[in-house]
């Protein structure tokens, strides 16, 4: 669904190069949940805004359902972008607007017709339990709720694949635990492909056949979840592990 | 009392009508103009949806060197442009044309700093979604920022009175032109309090209704 070769990105900043993402690469296949571990500062970020199309790699591609992404017109990135339903740490929901009207959002932008947009914004909220919801504004729901918004919102216009920026970094466990559930729910579900990057391995154990580990801009460790948790290879995962289980 | 509102209080209350006159047009231009300009300074910034170092840096320096220019100084040195404009230098419309030159810099920098206000990750997800910048502009930037427009139009109205009282000196009329004849030249108090009384009372009722305004559209901490 979504390929990743040999990613490389380099910021020029004025203290320098930064290499943020060094020869990355990485298999997402269709209808699967895969997991990018990493603390904060390793890349996670950039490597989220390759996948979701938002920036450029400085070399490597990346690629969308077989689409190669490099050398594609603006409309056409707008329209690959469209694939790809992203959530980003703090949800990025428009204060201005409802739970409803932010899951319209996408539809908007395709001009969708006002009646249908509406309908699929109340079927989405009621899916995840905020029917209720639906005219509340994002100032009157709690951070689990206002993810669940997000997280439908990103679905609203039927992406292929799902990308969760840290999904349940700011929530109590409870909620966390029902945003993990609800994301394993939409996969079973609908088949959308899901890709969690996260520092929270838990969250990763508990969702992803697969992950890989990222750690200064490089991939420590790749493979599958049961194997890197179990018998980590990596002294970065070693550490990881190590530090999950005194917190 | 009653003696003094016979003899000031038609020529008082006409000088209140000039200065919302040219308060209200100058607003309206200059955020006809400096909405767009606002707009397109953020836009182009270098964290903006479309960096543009050329138009960025004309911008800025086009709105600094108007900004840099005391009003007063300003409106006598475009009198020959209000006369293009308006036909006339002198009466309360012809006097809109210098407000406008004068408040448009100043309505664009409030956009600039009220536009600052919607979520980074807003308009991240908006671009996630496929969206162009023009709908992030029309769909994103200036709806989230509305409370934030309206306070610093505001505050660009509040600007505005003061500069049409100096509007009064090039003959634009209104209560500033009041102040000056009455209270400067002839040393009538009583009518230069009865200004600054009425200009008190435009402001705060401009203020209020703004605030009202902000608090009715506001969405956020309810």
């Amino acid at each position: 669904m979504i390929s990743v070769q040999n990613v490389t990105k380099i910021f020029e900043t004025k203290e320098g190069r930064v290499e943020a993402l060094r020869n990355v690469s990485l298999e997402v296949g269709d209808g699967e949940i895969c997991g990018v571990i990493g603390a904060s500062g390793a890349g996670k970020s950039t490597l989220l805004r390759c996948m979701a199309l938002l920036d450029q790699p400085t070399q490597g591609e990346v690629a969308v359902d077989g689409v190669c992404c490099a050398g594609l017109s603006r409309a056409q990135t707008l329209a690959l972008r469209r694939q790809i339903g992203v959530v980003f740490q703090g949800y990025g929901l428009l204060a201005q607007r409802t739970a409803a009207q932010n899951v319209t959002l996408p539809l908007e932008l395709t001009q969708t017709p006002k009646k249908q947009a509406q309908a699929r914004a109340e079927q989405l909220l009621e899916a995840v339990g905020l029917a209720d919801k639906a005219r509340a504004y994002p100032s009157q729901l709690s951070g689990g709720q206002r993810q669940r918004v997000a997280i439908v919102r990103a679905l609203a216009a039927n992406p292929k694949a799902l990308l969760c920026d840290e999904p349940t970094s700011a929530l109590d466990p409870l909620s966390a635990q029902a945003v993990l559930e609800l994301l394993q729910g939409l996969n079973r579900q609908f088949g959308v492909t899901i890709v969690i990057i996260t520092h929270q391995l838990q969250a990763v154990r508990a969702l992803c056949r697969r992950a890989a580990v990222i750690d200064q801009g490089e991939f420590a460790e790749q493979g599958e979840t049961e194997q890197i948790f179990t018998a980590p290879r990596s002294p970065v995962t070693q550490r990881l592990l190590a530090e999950a289980k005194l917190a | 009392m009653r003696e003094f509102l016979a003899e000031y209080g038609q020529m008082l209350a006409q000088g209140a009508g000039e200065t919302l006159y040219m308060t209200a047009a100058a607003l309206f231009f200059s955020y006809l103009l400096g909405l767009p300009l606002g707009v397109l300074t953020t836009v182009t910034a270098q964290e903006g949806l479309r960096p543009n170092r050329v138009i960025n840096g004309l911008l800025e320096w086009l709105t600094g060197l108007t900004r840099s220019i005391p009003f007063v100084i300003l409106m006598i040195a475009v009198i020959p442009l209000t006369r293009l404009i308006a036909g006339t230098s002198i009466g309360p419309t012809a006097a809109v044309a210098p407000l406008v030159i004068g408040a448009a810099p100043f309505a664009g920098r409030m956009t600039e700093s009220a536009l600052k206000e919607a979520d980074p990750a807003a308009v991240e997800s908006a671009q996630a979604m496929g969206a162009t910048n023009w709908q992030i502009i029309c769909k994103v930037l200036l709806p989230e920022a509305a409370p934030a427009l309206l306070r610093g139009c505001s505050i660009t109205a509040v600007t505005l009175v003061g500069y049409s009282a100096m509007a009064g000196i090039v003959g634009g009329r209104g209560l500033g032109d009041i102040a000056i004849r009455y209270g400067y030249h002839r040393y009538e108090y009583g009518v230069m309090l009865a200004t600054i009384l009425l200009l008190a009372c435009i402001v705060q009722v401009v203020q209020g209704l703004f605030s009202l305004l902000v608090r009715q559209i506001d969405k956020r901490n309810r």
